[in-house]
């Protein structure tokens, strides 16, 4: 029901469906496979579809192909937890080591768009010192890239992308105003702010990308809280709706439910184009340059398995490093119950946010930092926090469970660093395409750990002076993925350098989470599209002096 | 218990622009499923419903919220979350594996299958298989503790979570678009959200929510 996106593709025969329009389409450029187009393009989220934009409308012929369904979110989301999980990436993956990763609903998405058709929009900038987190720090690794530039393409996607912030930002250096007012704060977010107040800290409503004020076919928000099940509404920013109508618009085409299994290369040792499945069969496209954008499981996971006689240990892997130091930021939580009514379900889940201990570098017993935002879990999600974490059921869950409306909760986006024993490999056991499924490895370290207690602490005393009971902490959950494809200054210690380009092979890029060498205390799909927006122009820059 | 929400129900919402035309398909479908076993053989099925009996004691004033067959259906469709500990086997076979070891303890310690034992012992039982204390070769290598968390309690609270009856109890607002909310702040109640009854005022709670919708 309502799944007739993920059956048969939409993209193809000269048009694409209009996301903002009930049964509408918009024309699409075609090309043929035998054309060498410019540049074939994996996955279409926030790293993908980002990049097919700017590179189609810098005159490059551009095929984005994504696994995932092209869907219309006007007829086609329902308000539902269980119906939605039709976004996500529930291909099988195998997980170990000894804090396995919850993947599926917790992490990847699977469409044309990819997961930022259902993240939280919670945009944050990167402070500029993690850049040289091991440098200027002392842990981590060195990114390649100047944060003056990066401050520059934060504001051009912060543009692209209308966000909805506050007039200062209280951290960091100074940044221009957002694009569009700051958000209502609901209870929820009123929890947090008066907290940080009685702590002694600052907070902020939490720059959002969803609008809140009408943009062309985007009405603004109307709080009904559903993000992360995907925007029925249209006022999410993701890149369903913005970089891929834009991409289309330029002359990209873009084709959905189409897996690629395998990247080819040739005798001289550059890549020739992608082999792809679509409408039952499977097919070639021919292309000059292959960027890899499929989030940090299914990037690696396409590399080491494009292995080949002339690169038995997979595509760009000369390091070793693809697949290695894979980043899930820490996602732990304090809940408590208030004597108010919170109803927490109104309004995106993180209205408001303290960057405090990003930028703070006393007071800490560990390397790293983390943001913590207010919380808006629906049924679904929160019953399986309190069933997950507390181990209950029968009567004592759903006494738990009754009091829903009372509950406030505060949950980090927390640093972990990189490790090489963290990692996607190729697992024995095949899926659906017949290509080897992945298997992922993950475990905290020690510094990791201790960065948790210090959050789990601070945040339970910032719910307890608001007067909040029955506090607990969950101390089992991860969120976003990044690593497994770093970028760096040197071919030894990295996959890619400063412009998402192989070191190995000069025609193969990454452009996602997965060239993260560090991945800070801040969501990371503002950084994401700021560097696929950096990559466009160093192409169009490098095009320009003959050396791409 | 005493109700929180008397005579909440999301379900009055249905024609309203609380609802989309996509979410009435998808909630009266999941509404109209009928309580029986596609994939489950009979006696799996009764260690099934007993077994959800325990993890969601529901209320007898009001029809049950078939949970069974809400597991049932996803492994039918063969619905998986994406991903598995490599301790455990896929969804389908872990249920079917974890059922059987489940009535074998209970023979075992009983003399009698799981659905027929006192409500107390299941407990006991269910208890036993939270904590990893049960092993032997139905689990054929499968954690009794990876099994109880990652697929029984997870997929029935689930199921549960995905039926209006749940989201009537906790006084959810349930499904919102395109109306969403407009009352955002402490105790701010939208005239289509739940009422909550304060302790002597249930009455009062029951002829506000009568109202809603
Ligand atoms: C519930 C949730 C909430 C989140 N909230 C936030 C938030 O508030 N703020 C934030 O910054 N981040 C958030 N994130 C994370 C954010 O969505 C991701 O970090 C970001 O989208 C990653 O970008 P990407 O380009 O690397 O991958 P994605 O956006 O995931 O895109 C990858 C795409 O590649 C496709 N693909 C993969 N492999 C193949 C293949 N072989 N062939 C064809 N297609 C393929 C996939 O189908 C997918 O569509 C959230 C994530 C989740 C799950
Ligand atoms: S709360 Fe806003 S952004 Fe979230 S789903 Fe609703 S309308 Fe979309």
């Amino acid at each position: 029901m309502l799944d007739e996106a993920l059956h048969s593709p939409r993209g193809k025969d000269g048009r694409a469906p209009d996301p903002l329009r009930v049964g509408g389409w918009m024309p699409m450029r075609q090309y043929g496979e035998n054309d060498e187009v410019d540049f074939a393009i994996v996955g279409t989220g926030a790293g993908g579809g980002t990049l097919a934009c700017k590179l189609a409308e810098a005159g490059f012929s551009v095929v984005g192909f994504d696994a995932g369904a092209w869907w219309r979110p006007l007829e086609e989301f329902a308000s539902d937890e269980t119906h939605q999980e039709k976004l996500f990436w529930t291909d099988e993956r195998i997980c170990d080591g000894d804090n396995p990763l919850k993947l599926g609903s917790n992490n990847s998405g699977k469409a044309i768009g990819g997961s930022t058709v259902h993240f939280a929009m919670v945009s944050l900038r990167f402070r500029p010192e993690w850049l040289k987190s091991r440098s200027l720090l002392g842990y981590g690794a060195d990114w390649p890239l100047d944060w003056r530039e990066m401050w520059r393409y934060y504001t051009e996607v912060e543009q692209a992308l209308k966000i909805a912030g506050p007039v200062n930002y209280p951290w960091g250096p100074p940044r221009p105003r957002y694009p569009y007012r700051a958000h209502e704060l609901n209870a929820a977010a009123l929890v947090l702010a008066k907290g940080c107040e009685a702590m002694g800290i600052p907070w902020s409503e939490t720059p959002l990308a969803t609008v809140s004020a009408p943009r062309g076919r985007s009405p603004p928000c109307v709080y009904r809280g559903f993000c992360v099940s995907g925007c029925s509404t249209n006022a999410k920013q993701s890149a369903l709706i913005t970089w891929i109508p834009r991409a289309v618009k330029a002359g990209a085409e873009i084709r959905d439910l189409a897996m690629a299994g395998r990247i080819e290369t040739n005798d001289a040792g550059y890549v020739t184009g992608v082999h792809y499945y679509r409408e039952g069969q499977w097919r070639f496209q021919r292309a000059r340059n292959v960027v890899v954008a499929g989030y940090a499981i299914e990037t690696p996971r396409l590399l080491l398995s494009s292995a080949n006689s002339q690169f038995p240990d997979g595509l760009a892997n000369s390091s070793g490093l693809v697949g290695k130091n894979l980043m899930a930021q820490t996602n732990q939580a304090a809940w408590g119950v208030m004597e108010d009514e919170i109803r927490w379900y109104k309004g995106p889940p993180s209205l408001a946010v303290t960057e405090h201990w990003n930028y703070t570098d006393t007071g800490k017993d560990f390397f790293g930092g983390y943001a913590y935002m207010s919380q808006g879990p629906l049924p679904r999600a929160w019953v399986s926090s309190l069933a997950g974490n507390r181990g209950l059921w029968g009567d004592a869950l759903l006494r738990a469970m009754e009091k829903y409306n009372h509950q406030a909760g505060l949950k980090i986006v927390g640093e972990v660093l990189p490790q090489e024993r963290n990692r996607v490999a190729l697992a024995d056991e095949k899926d659906r395409y017949g290509l080897p499924i992945a298997r992922v490895t993950y475990s905290l370290c020690d510094n990791d750990k201790a960065l948790v207690k210090h959050a789990l602490n601070f945040m339970s005393q910032s719910l307890s002076v608001v007067g909040a009971r029955d506090i607990w902490t969950e101390s089992d959950d991860t969120c976003h993925l990044n690593g497994t494809a770093r970028m760096g200054d040197d071919p030894r210690t990295s996959v890619v350098n400063a412009d998402c380009r192989s070191w190995d092979i000069p025609n193969l890029w990454v452009c996602d989470g997965s060239v993260f060498p560090t991945v800070g205390g801040v969501n990371p799909s503002l950084t994401i599209q700021a560097i696929a927006c950096r990559t466009a122009d160093r192409i169009r820059a490098m095009a320009a002096q003959g050396s791409l | 218990m005493p109700e929180r929400y008397p005579g909440y129900d999301v379900l009055a919402k249905r024609a309203t622009p609380s609802w989309n035309e996509p979410t009435r398909r998808v909630i009266d479908a999941r509404l109209s499923i009928p309580n029986e076993p596609r994939f489950f053989t009979m006696q799996e099925w009764e260690t099934l419903t007993a077994i959800c009996d325990r993890i969601v004691p529901q209320p007898k004033d009001r029809a049950p919220v078939p949970i069974a067959a809400l597991v049932d259906r996803k492994m039918t469709n063969d619905e998986r979350d994406g991903y598995r500990q490599a301790s455990m086997p896929k969804m389908q076979q872990a249920w079917q594996r974890g059922l059987a070891a489940l009535d074998a303890a209970a023979r075992a310690s009983h003399g009698a299958p799981f659905h027929a034992i006192a409500a107390v012992k299941q407990d006991v039982l269910l208890k036993a298989m939270q904590n990893g204390e049960l092993s032997g070769p139905e689990w054929n290598g499968m954690p009794a503790h990876t099994f109880f968390s990652e697929r029984l309690a997870h997929d029935i609270l689930a199921a549960y979570y995905s039926h209006s009856s749940s989201w009537n109890e906790i006084g959810f607002g349930g499904p919102a678009s395109p109306r969403g909310y407009v009352r955002m702040n402490f105790n701010r109640r939208d005239s289509w959200e739940a009422v909550e009854a304060k302790p002597g005022h249930e009455a009062a709670a029951r002829k506000a929510n009568e109202r809603v919708g």
